[in-house]
């Protein structure tokens, strides 16, 4: 809402203010000031002028050489542009050192060999907005009604001697969409009165009845319609006054009779509609649910389909508006109408909003149905739009209104006691401070022993309850005089659930690990939502998405994380060791909401190791990733029940992926991007991993039993085996440690040789064995049987030679 | 005799002077104080000595053999010390090369913020909620004062899914889940970070997707002093000991009276500057008594119980604590940007 500084003085008293200080005070109290805006900023030196003659320059076909008076001693010669200057009109000049927007500065200048002395400006050249100039001057100078005075500073006359504040209002305060619900704000926070309007009735002995009837069918979306009827008006433009008022509220003026209900909109806050009576093709008006396949051209030409969710106004066959959103162009108010209908209404929120949003037609009137006007103002409202007209357009308003009214809303009363009040807001207020800031409101109070009841006057139907009252007593108390507490009483236990500890622990696992943490979009494009997935679930989507790249949830992190490397790659960022943790989406069948569940994933590419004065560098490969998945594994205890196994998996490496099992069931894979993939995302050697974090989480944990640091040596034995190339480490590692019973404690791989020295299809893989016994020190019999059962075991199961 | 010794003695000790490496110490050793040596063969001469001289030229043998000795042993050190100082001076390295690196990564800035935040509740005795980011019509809007025709509903527009479920546009249906959950019993002591989604298209200063922080506290005798102590906590932890916060009156459906929190630029001091547009004031926070039919709809007493909420925006925070200037910048994971994080900061 913009509210003009001026205006406002037309309702309340702003004497010992400024705008800024105003502002300031608006603000504290709760209504946001985003901007104070001063009209005349960077003007200066514009005066109105009367053009007393007007010919065509001699050397140039689309000038003017126009004798203009600027009051002055003597009129001036300037050259003009405009194609709409003329002899006789009042214009504004910005004379010889004036200034316009842009420090644009007034130079006796000579254009085409004649000397200009001044430039006769457009309302754009004013620095006003190009969308709120009345259509007669869009492409024009601007002309002055006659009654001004020659000399006098134009932006005195424009209205542009003002500032205007920018209202941000939050839903609940459309009281505020009026220039008379600013002041009752504005009175409530200086401690002043609210002036109203004063209307004059003047009417004529015919009556309104006799002209129209109006039916209403929709009583509950349409409680109250009030129509005035105008005869014998003369479509005119508005006075100037008001023309510049509307400006500066952001409203582009069009004639006398639209201008005034526009004026009634932002002083009232109700809005208002003009019909053609002649036009209309009826005398009556019925207020009804559109019919199915109904349609209407709006007042914009655009043809509107309705539905019977929509409020129409009819002539009794056809829609001539739809309530609250905009009229038809059938019944538009234009430069021939004679006798017009005033409609005030009261439409109700939910109707209007269905309307304005199908139709995507968004209106200053439209605004405020929805958020809700005030059911008492809507009469007078009218009342005062219809002497306006006949004050400014010349017309004679006919007795009384055609009016149906079956609304029944009426003032809420509140009561509330004054410790509640000093309870919710930590103060300890007093009631003479709670009842004047009641007062100060103008809501109607009474007390009775600390007991508040509150009458809420029909403008605020934002407060209902007794905590908007609350909220009413802090705003006006003052935020900053309320004390600063800590909650007190129970005690509770501040802590992070053990899931919640454990997401903590992986992630310091893996920045250890070099890794840094990436978070990416949940929303992705329905092609990558699916890819790298660990269950062949369908994905979530969304049903209107902004656009393809973010219409589908993700089932998996690995194609963000790819996108994040492809990123870096095309900066010379080369070596890249991220993860992310985060969830990912799976729908359920005959559930409402989809699987959430947390997964944890990597990327790593380039160089893990880089030395490079010792010229030593070391590329990423699968046991990099293998190993920071190991050390996670490590630090959530699970190294027990963790397995790997060979995997093939669309989009990775065949030879290069394992799934990783907990036991038993796979939770996630780790390997080599395909190749080809990598190709098309121009990516280097890349290592991925994706792995459920919530069946990590969830797995049960032994607690940390301490056992005792061994007192005896231990032995260690080394063996070279040869086995089939396709025999795997991992394997020959459980036989072992399966046949090596409870002396063997330890066994670790340290060698693996494939090549020419070895038969074909054979390699030869070498294990550390370490024998310890805690209650004695070994023998190196008790080691041999040991071991000896070992390579039994490792043959038999495995076809295993000890390597000669 | 005697001349004999006195002068094996001054050759001795001439050589060892005289000696540059360890090896020749060690041979003149051998030479003279060894079984072969001069000095032995004068001991063994000595029986010719009469009974009386036998002990005085004993003593005098060992004096000399042992001030012979002792030089060599000086000598030896000085040798040694010698030899270990060439030994070192070979290998003196250059320090200033750089060392091996380590690899170490580090949180994402929106979780280093995140974790101060719940370290900071945790230590106040607050516990840390969380909830789905797809979530129903009902908890997202409706549980928080939000019916299907109110006018705030424009305030957010939404990634809706199908009519009844949505990309959840704040964290606040944690807050509902959880008050729920507690069957009308307080207190209820909690802090919700997490993911939220709006329909904005991403430039510098909006995402669709980004995160939030909120906060709630139920119990018998909350007011909105304790809102306001409770943020200046950590306003003062977040931002420095330094900061201040003023609230103003706002409005959000889910908590009656609403309020926005300000804190003090922490560029400019409070004076004005470009930060701050001059205010010396900087919007971070929203929240509020919680509207009783936010705690009747989850089952609480609302003339037993009252309540306050806060929300804060993580990425707003973390963009002023380190002077970010474009949102975009959290979720590109650009390396330059993730590895400005990596070290703590006082």
């Amino acid at each position: 809402m913009f509210v003009s500084y001026k205006w406002l003085q037309d309702y309340v008293d702003l004497s010992g203010m400024t705008a800024t200080t105003l502002s300031d005070k608006i603000t504290k109290s709760g209504i946001e000031v985003e901007g104070v805006e001063k009209k005349s900023e960077g003007l200066k030196g514009v005066v109105i002028g009367h053009v007393l003659e007007r010919e065509q320059h001699p050397n140039a076909d689309k000038l003017n050489k126009c004798l203009v008076d600027v009051g002055g001693e003597s009129p001036v010669q300037i050259i003009c542009g405009a194609p709409n200057v003329d002899k006789g009109q009042k214009v504004a000049v910005a004379t010889v050192g004036a200034v316009l927007p842009g420090n644009f500065k007034i130079k006796k200048a000579k254009l085409r060999g004649e000397e200009s002395n001044g430039m006769i400006c457009s309302l754009q050249e004013l620095g006003i907005e190009s969308r709120l100039i009345a259509k007669d001057y869009a492409t024009g100078i601007f002309v002055f009604p006659n009654d001004v005075e020659v000399g006098q500073d134009a932006l005195e006359a424009l209205g542009l001697d003002d500032e205007v504040l920018e209202l941000g209002l939050t839903p609940n305060r459309s009281d505020c969409l009026s220039m008379l619900g600013v002041a009752y704000e504005v009175g409530a926070i200086l401690g002043r009165e609210v002036k109203w309007p004063e209307i004059n009735k003047v009417e004529s002995a015919e009556k309104a009845t006799d002209f129209i009837q109006v039916k209403v069918e929709a009583s509950e979306d349409n409680p109250l319609y009030v129509a005035k009827v105008i005869k014998n008006v003369k479509i005119a433009p508005s006075p100037l006054w008001m023309q510049t008022r509307l400006m500066a509220a952001g409203i582009r003026p069009h004639n006398n009779v639209v201008d005034i209900t526009n004026y009634i909109l932002l002083e009232y806050g109700q809005p208002l509609h003009a019909f053609d009576y002649d036009r209309l093709g009826s005398k009556e008006l019925v207020i009804r649910k559109a019919h199915a396949a109904e349609k209407i051209t709006t007042l914009d030409d655009g043809e509107r389909d309705l539905s019977s969710d929509h409020l129409v106004i009819t002539n009794g066959s056809e829609p001539v508006a739809i309530a609250g959103v905009m009229g038809g162009a059938n019944s538009e108010v234009q430069d021939d109408t004679t006798t017009v209908i005033i409609e005030a209404a009261y439409f109700a929120g939910t109707v209007v909003r269905k309307a304005s949003k199908d139709h995507a037609l968004r209106s200053e009137s439209s605004a405020r149905f929805e958020k809700g006007v005030d059911p008492n103002r809507v009469r007078e409202a009218g009342e005062r739009a219809a002497q306006l007209i006949s004050q400014y357009a010349g017309g004679t308003v006919l007795e009384g209104s055609v009016e149906v009214d079956t609304l029944t809303i009426e003032p809420a009363v509140i009561s509330i006691t004054l410790e509640k009040i000093n309870k919710l807001l930590g103060t300890s207020m007093t009631v003479s401070e709670v009842e004047s800031i009641f007062t100060r409101l103008q809501f109607g109070v009474s007390v009775d022993n600390e007991t508040f009841t509150v009458t809420v006057p029909t403008r605020r139907g934002d407060i209902t309850i007794e905590a908007d009252l609350v909220e009413e007593a802090a705003r006006m108390y003052g935020y900053d005089n309320i004390p600063t507490t800590l909650p007190t009483g129970t005690v509770t236990p501040g802590h992070l659930t053990d899931y919640q500890q454990k997401r903590r622990k992986a992630r310091r696992t893996l920045e250890g690990a070099g890794l840094y943490q990436a978070i990416t979009y949940s929303l992705t494009s329905k092609n990558k939502a699916a890819q790298y997935a660990l269950d062949a679930r369908e994905s979530v989507a969304l049903a209107m998405p902004m656009s393809e790249e973010r219409s589908q949830l993700r089932l998996s992190i690995i194609p963000q994380l790819l996108e994040v490397v492809k990123y870096n790659n095309a900066r010379q960022l080369d070596s890249l060791a991220l993860y992310e943790i985060g969830s990912v989406f799976l729908k359920q069948d005959g559930e409402q909401l989809p699987e959430e569940r947390e997964h944890v994933a990597g990327a790593i590419t380039g160089l893990w190791e880089l030395n490079q004065w010792q010229g030593e560098k070391k590329p990423v490969d699968f046991y990099v990733a293998k190993g920071v998945l190991e050390a996670l594994f490590d630090t959530l205890g699970l190294t027990e029940q963790i397995d790997y196994r060979q995997s093939e998996k669309e989009g990775m490496h065949p030879g290069r992926t394992a799934d990783v099992l907990l036991n038993g069931d796979v939770i996630g894979f780790v390997g080599q991007v395909h190749p080809t993939v990598q190709k098309e995302l121009d990516l280097k050697e890349t290592y991925v991993f994706e792995l459920s974090f919530k069946a990590m989480a969830e797995a049960a944990v032994e607690p940390i039993q301490y056992s005792a640091i061994p007192r005896f040596p231990s032995i260690t034995r080394d063996i070279a085996l040869v086995v089939d190339t396709t025999t795997v480490a991992g394997d020959i590692q459980k036989i072992i440690a399966e046949a090596g019973g409870k002396l063997l404690k330890e066994v670790s791989v340290f060698d693996l040789y494939e090549g020419e020295r070895m038969e074909p299809g054979k390699k030869s893989l070498a294990y550390s064995l370490k024998y310890f016994d805690p209650e004695r020190t070994l023998t190196d019999e008790d080691v041999t049987k040991a071991h000896e059962k070992v390579l039994a075991a490792v043959k038999e199961k495995a076809g295993a030679e000890l390597r000669g | 005799m005697q001349e004999r010794l006195q002068e094996l003695q001054e050759e001795a000790l001439q050589k060892v002077a005289e000696a540059s490496e360890l090896k020749e110490l060690n041979d003149i050793r051998v030479a003279y104080l060894g079984k072969k040596g001069p000095i032995t063969e004068v001991l063994r001469g000595m029986g010719k000595l009469s009974a009386e001289e036998r002990p005085k030229m004993g003593a005098l043998v060992n004096v000399v053999r042992e001030e012979i000795a002792t030089k060599i042993e000086e000598k030896q050190k000085v040798l040694e010390e010698a030899a270990v100082n060439a030994k070192l001076a070979v290998e003196k390295i250059d320090v200033t090369l750089p060392g091996r690196p380590v690899n170490k990564g580090n949180h994402h800035p929106l979780t280093r913020v995140i974790e101060e935040v719940e370290d900071l509740f945790i230590g106040m005795g607050y516990t840390v909620a969380e909830g789905p980011e797809v979530e129903t019509d009902f908890y997202n809007f409706e549980a928080l004062n939000l019916p299907k025709s109110h006018p705030a509903r424009d305030m957010q527009d939404s990634f809706y899914i199908t009519e009844e479920t949505l990309m959840r546009t704040h964290t606040s249906p944690v807050q509902a889940r959880t008050m729920e959950k507690h069957k009308g019993q307080g207190p209820v002591k909690i802090i919700c970070p997490g993911k939220v989604y709006r329909r904005d298209n991403d430039d510098a200063t909006h995402s669709h997707q980004f995160m939030q922080i909120e906060g709630l506290v139920i119990d018998e005798n909350i007011s909105m002093s304790d809102l306001k102590g409770t943020l200046e906590v950590f306003a003062k932890q977040v931002f420095g000991k330094e900061r201040e916060i003023r609230l103003r009156p706002s409005f959000f459906p889910f908590t009656e009276p609403s309020v926005e929190i300000d804190i003090s630029c922490k560029i400019c001091g409070g004076k004005g500057c470009s930060v701050c547009k001059g205010t010396g004031w900087i919007e971070v926070l929203g929240g509020g008594i919680v509207h009783p039919n936010v705690l009747e709809m989850a089952g609480f007493d609302s003339k037993k119980y009252s309540g306050f909420a806060f929300g804060i925006g993580v990425e707003r925070i973390a963009m002023l604590k380190y002077g970010v200037d474009d949102i975009r910048h959290f979720y590109t994971n650009d390396v330059r940007f993730l590895t400005q994080f990596n070290r703590h900061e006082s």
